[in-house]
C-alpha cells in the first residue's frame, strides 16, 4: 500500500489533468448534442493542435499560452469550414455516413502529420514546463495548475456564450428541435458548422494548456481520443456539465490506476468504465434517455 | 443471379491461384497474400457491418484473438498449427457471442455499438502489451520450421494458395448466407429494426449468430497473419490499423455484397501501391489515399466500387434496350 500522501497527490494531479480532459470532451459532447454525431476525428484534430503549438514556438519562439488567441481562431474557422464543406454535404443525412467520414478524416490528419513530422515524439519545454508549486506536503505542477484554471475560465465563457448570447440561443435551439429552429429563421447548416467550429477552438486551447508537459507525435490523437469518449460517454453523451465532472473523474481514474497498476495496464482502468457504461448505463451520468 | 455470384467467386479464386504462372517476384507474392489476409479479415467484418448493418470499429479484437490464441498454444502447449487454428477460430467465435452477448442486449447500436467494439479491442491491446504469457511489449515469435504439418511453408506460393483457400471458403459461405432465411433476416434488421421484430425476427438471435460467424472469419485472418509473419505483437494483432483495414475493404468494394472485400481491398491496397511508386518512401501516404477514398464512397458512391459498376451496367443495358 502507498501512503495517505502519495495516493491524494496522485489523485490530485489526476484531477488537474482531469480538467484539460474535460476541455477536450467538451467539444465533442457539445457537437454530439447539437449534431447528434460522434466525431471521430476529434483527437487527430487535438494532435494537429498541438502540432500547431510546437510549431508556433519551434518556428517563432511563441509561449504555448500565447498560441491561445493565434490557434483559437484559426481552428474555430477550420472546424467551421470542414462541417459545412465537407462533413455536412457527404453524410447525407445519415449518421453511420458522418461516422465513417469523420473515422476518414482522423486517418487522413493522422497521416498527413506523420508525412510531413515524421514519427518523431516532440515536446515544447518553457520555463514552467518543470517547475512545481509545494501545497502543504504536496508538489504540484506549474503548468497543469495553469491548465486547470484556465480549463475552467473557458468552461465559464463557454457558459456565458451558451446562455447570455443570441448564438448561443439559436444552438440551444437547433439542439432542442432542428425542424422548429429552421422554421423560426434559424440557418441550422449555420449553426452546425459554428458549434463544429466552437469544439474544434476548445481543442486549440486544450493543445496550449498540454503542450507544455504533454509531448506530441502523430499518433498521439488515438490516446486522446479514447479519454475523450470515456469522459463523453461518462458524463452523458451531450451533457456539458457531464463533460466536465466526467473529465475530473477520468482523470483520477488513469492516475490511480497508473500508480497501482503501472504504466502499460494502468491505461487498462479507462477502457474498463468506458465499456461498464457503455453497457450498464448508456445514458451516463447526466445525459437525456435516448 | 446466385448462380451467376457462384462463376465470379470461382473464376476470381482460378484467376488468383493460376496468377504465379504470370507473375513470380516475391514482391507481388506478398501484396498478393497481404490484401488476402485482409480480404478474409474484411470478409468477417462485412457479414456484420456490410450484411447486417452492426458497424464495428474494433473488428482487430478478433484478429488479434486467432493469432494470439494460435501462437500461444504453440509456444507454449507445442499443440499442432493445425489444431491451433482450430481453437483460435472457435476463440474468435466465442469472443464474438460474449462481446455481442454484452452489447446487443444492452440495446447498443450505430455509433454507441461501433464505439464499445472500439473500446473492447483496446482493452485487449492494453493486456496484450502488459501480460506476461502474451509476451508484454515484445510480443510473440514462433519458431520458423516450415513443414505442412507446422502450416509453414518454405515458397510463397504454397502460403498464397492456403490464404486463397480460406478466401475462397469465406466467400462461399458468405454467399450461401446471403442467399439464406438467416441472410434475409439479418438485411431485414439491418434495414429496420424494429420492423423486422414487428415482423417475428428474434433480432438478438440474428446479431448473435452474425458476430459469432463474424470473429470466427476475422479471427481465422489473425491465424494466417500469425503464420505468415512469425510474429505478433499487440499493436499488430489488437492495433487500431486492422480495424481500419477490414472496414475499408467492403466499405470501398460494395458494402453488403459478397465480392465487396476482396473488390476493395485489392483496389486499395493496388491503390496504395502506386501512390508509393509514385510519392516515393513518404511514411503514410498511402493511407492518406486510403482516407480519401473512403471520404469520396461516402459522399458519392455509397454502394462501392461493385455498387458502381452494376448502376453503369443497369445504364448501358437501358440504352441498349431502348
Amino acid at each position: 500500500m502507498y501512503p495517505p500522501v502519495i495516493i491524494i497527490e496522485a489523485m490530485l494531479n489526476g484531477l488537474l489533468t482531469g480538467a484539460i480532459y474535460a476541455l477536450v470532451a467538451l467539444g465533442l459532447t457539445l457537437v454530439y448534442g447539437v449534431l447528434h454525431i460522434i466525431n471521430f476525428a476529434h483527437g487527430a484534430t487535438l494532435a494537429a493542435a498541438m502540432f500547431a503549438v510546437w510549431g508556433l514556438n519551434a518556428a517563432f519562439g511563441v509561449d504555448p499560452y500565447l498560441a491561445i488567441p493565434i490557434l483559437t481562431p484559426v481552428f474555430f474557422v477550420i472546424g467551421y469550414a470542414v462541417q459545412r464543406f465537407v462533413i455536412g454535404p457527404a453524410a447525407h443525412g445519415d449518421d453511420g455516413n458522418i461516422l465513417l467520414i469523420t473515422l476518414g478524416l482522423s486517418i487522413l490528419i493522422e497521416n498527413a502529420l506523420l508525412a510531413s513530422f515524421g514519427s518523431d515524439t516532440r515536446s515544447v519545454s518553457t520555463d514552467i514546463s518543470f517547475s512545481v508549486v509545494e501545497v502543504g506536503p504536496f508538489l504540484l505542477s506549474t503548468a497543469r495548475l495553469v491548465g486547470f484554471a484556465g480549463s475552467a475560465v473557458v468552461a465559464l465563457l463557454f457558459w456565458l456564450l451558451m446562455s447570455r448570447t443570441d448564438t448561443g440561443k439559436a444552438i440551444r435551439a437547433v439542439a432542442r428541435e432542428k425542424l422548429g429552429a429552421r422554421l423560426v429563421g434559424i440557418n441550422v447548416g449555420h449553426v452546425y458548422a459554428v458549434t463544429f467550429g466552437l469544439g474544434c477552438a476548445a481543442l486549440a486551447i486544450a493543445a496550449s494548456f498540454l503542450m507544455p508537459t504533454f509531448y506530441v507525435n502523430p499518433r498521439v490523437g488515438g490516446a486522446f481520443v479514447s479519454i475523450a469518449f470515456t469522459v463523453v460517454v461518462l458524463g452523458g453523451m451531450g451533457s456539458v456539465p457531464g463533460a466536465m465532472i466526467g473529465g475530473l473523474i477520468i482523470g483520477m481514474v488513469e492516475s490511480l490506476s497508473g500508480l497501482y497498476l503501472g504504466e502499460s495496464l494502468g491505461q487498462i482502468g479507462i477502457f474498463i468504465i468506458f465499456i461498464l457504461v457503455l453497457l450498464l448505463r448508456p445514458t451516463g451520468l447526466f445525459g437525456a434517455k435516448a | 443471379m446466385t448462380g451467376r455470384n457462384y462463376i465470379w467467386i470461382v473464376a476470381i479464386t482460378l484467376l488468383l491461384a493460376l496468377s504465379p504462372l504470370a507473375i513470380a517476384s516475391n514482391t507481388f507474392f506478398n501484396f498478393l497474400i497481404l490484401v488476402l489476409i485482409i480480404s478474409l479479415a474484411a470478409q468477417g467484418w462485412n457479414v456484420l457491418g456490410g450484411i447486417g448493418g452492426q458497424t464495428s470499429f474494433g473488428h482487430a479484437m478478433f484478429f488479434g484473438m486467432g493469432a494470439y490464441t494460435t501462437s500461444i498454444l504453440q509456444l507454449h502447449l507445442g499443440v499442432n498449427a493445425w489444431l491451433g487454428l482450430v481453437v483460435a477460430v472457435a476463440a474468435g467465435a466465442l469472443f464474438g457471442l460474449v462481446v455481442g452477448f454484452l452489447s446487443f442486449r444492452a440495446g447498443l447500436r450505430g455509433s454507441y455499438f461501433a464505439l464499445v467494439t472500439l473500446a473492447f479491442a483496446e482493452l485487449m491491446r492494453i493486456l496484450a502489451n502488459s501480460l506476461e504469457f502474451t509476451g508484454g511489449a515484445a510480443g510473440l515469435l514462433l519458431k520458423l520450421d516450415p513443414g505442412f504439418a507446422n502450416m509453414q511453408f518454405s515458397d510463397r506460393t504454397s502460403f498464397m494458395w492456403l490464404a486463397l483457400a480460406f478466401v475462397f471458403v469465406s466467400l462461399v459461405v458468405t454467399q450461401r448466407l446471403a442467399d439464406s432465411r438467416f441472410g434475409a433476416h439479418l438485411v431485414a434488421v439491418r434495414e429496420n429494426e424494429d420492423a423486422a421484430r414487428a415482423l417475428g425476427v428474434d433480432v438478438l438471435a440474428v446479431k448473435l449468430k452474425a458476430i459469432t460467424l463474424s470473429g470466427a472469419m476475422t479471427a481465422a485472418a489473425g491465424v494466417l497473419y500469425a503464420q505468415y509473419f512469425l510474429y505478433i505483437d499487440a499493436a499488430i494483432g489488437f492495433g487500431m490499423w486492422i480495424s481500419v483495414e477490414a472496414l475499408l475493404a467492403p466499405m470501398v468494394g460494395g458494402r453488403g455484397l459478397v465480392l465487396g472485400p476482396l473488390v476493395g481491398a485489392f483496389t486499395l491496397h493496388g491503390l496504395g501501391e502506386v501512390t508509393k511508386g509514385f510519392a516515393g518512401r513518404i511514411p503514410g501516404i498511402d493511407l492518406i489515399v486510403f482516407a480519401l477514398v473512403l471520404i469520396a464512397v461516402v459522399a458519392f458512391a455509397s454502394e462501392g466500387i461493385l455498387g458502381l459498376l452494376r448502376k453503369f451496367r443497369a445504364r448501358l443495358f437501358r440504352k441498349g434496350g431502348a
